[in-house]
């Protein structure tokens, strides 16, 4: 496996890993407070959803000439990792406040047993909607990151297995304990997942756009190495900027 | 039209994300790039200063909005 294929998997299969990490909090939500069966009907509905948008989409977007997809893909991902990177960035400097799994299933507990029940084609259409919802959303960030990822890298299976193998590592945890995953590293995951979205946006883009690297692809390590750097020290700077407002 | 209106606004929210500003930084610099590129002028490190520049810029924003 090459340096390419080894980061396209671990991006997919770690972002892949934080989104259904939040769609299992709001599935489970839905399923404790709605019935199992409306709920896992709603992620049925949207995993079949997703599967249609990457199989329309996935051969259109392999027709495009390489270097323009690079370029758009390219742009696309660094826009998406810098957003990945802000938000981890905020939260590692104590800016916001870290994505907390119990908060946010307490919450859509009470919601989702205050609402009313509404029987259509048999499900209760609260829960089946809810849990619908929640796979779609964070699912598509992830059909996007696996699609154009891998079509840039000339590899959507690989993508795809990442997500795949992600998908069912959190399925199974979230069956076996049946609670949100409270205790996975969340903010460490996307810090790296905007890591590597960034570095494949920038040596993409720069590449679609017509400039050579110097050392040709092994430019990516170097662009790699920048980025975690100048990120750890976006962190540094921020959190000592944090505890001087604190202390004043 | 609603529907439609719906439809666009999550678009905008799912690609461009919390700060427009950095998907408009992000195409001004890949134009640049492009630009000296064709003009054959070295331009590969172009958008490795360009990106942490625009990362710092987003994140005071958020800060100076939260």
């Amino acid at each position: 496996m090459t340096t390419g294929n080894a980061f396209l998997f671990l991006s997919a299969f770690l972002a892949s890993a934080v989104e259904m990490v939040e769609a299992l909090t709001i599935v489970l939500a839905s399923a404790l407070a709605r019935g199992w069966r409306s709920s896992l009907a709603g992620v049925g509905a949207a995993v079949l959803a997703l599967a249609a948008i990457t199989a329309l989409l996935g051969p259109a977007l392999t027709a495009i000439p390489l270097d323009a997809l690079r370029l758009v893909v390219g742009g696309l991902l660094l826009i998406f990792g810098l957003q990945w990177l802000r938000k981890a960035i905020l939260r590692a400097s104590g800016f916001k406040a870290l994505h907390d799994e119990d908060a946010i299933f307490a919450r859509e507990l009470a919601d989702a047993e205050g609402a009313a029940h509404v029987e259509r084609a048999g499900l209760d259409w609260y829960g089946f909607v809810l849990s619908f919802k929640g796979v779609l959303l964070e699912g598509l960030e992830v059909v996007f990151i696996v699609l154009t990822f891998g079509s840039a890298q000339g590899s959507i299976p690989l993508a795809a297995a990442g997500a795949a193998v992600a998908v069912v590592l959190v399925a199974g945890v979230g069956v076996a304990v049946r609670a949100p995953l409270a205790r996975v590293p969340e903010n460490l995951m996307k810090f790296s997942v905007g890591v590597m979205l960034t570095t494949f946006g920038i040596f993409w883009s720069t590449e679609g756009a017509g400039a050579h690297w110097p050392g040709s692809d092994l430019a990516i390590l170097g662009v790699l190495g920048f980025v975690i750097v100048v990120s750890l020290l976006f962190v540094q700077l921020l959190k000592r900027e944090r505890l001087e407002a604190v202390a004043a | 039209m609603k529907w439609l209106a719906r439809f666009a606004r999550f678009w905008w929210d799912f690609v461009v994300g919390d700060d427009w500003l950095v998907a408009v930084l992000v195409a001004i610099a890949i134009g640049v790039t492009a630009a000296l590129a064709h003009s054959n002028v070295t331009a590969w490190w172009l958008l490795p200063v360009a990106a942490p520049l625009i990362l710092w810029l987003s994140l005071r924003r958020a800060i100076r909005s939260a």
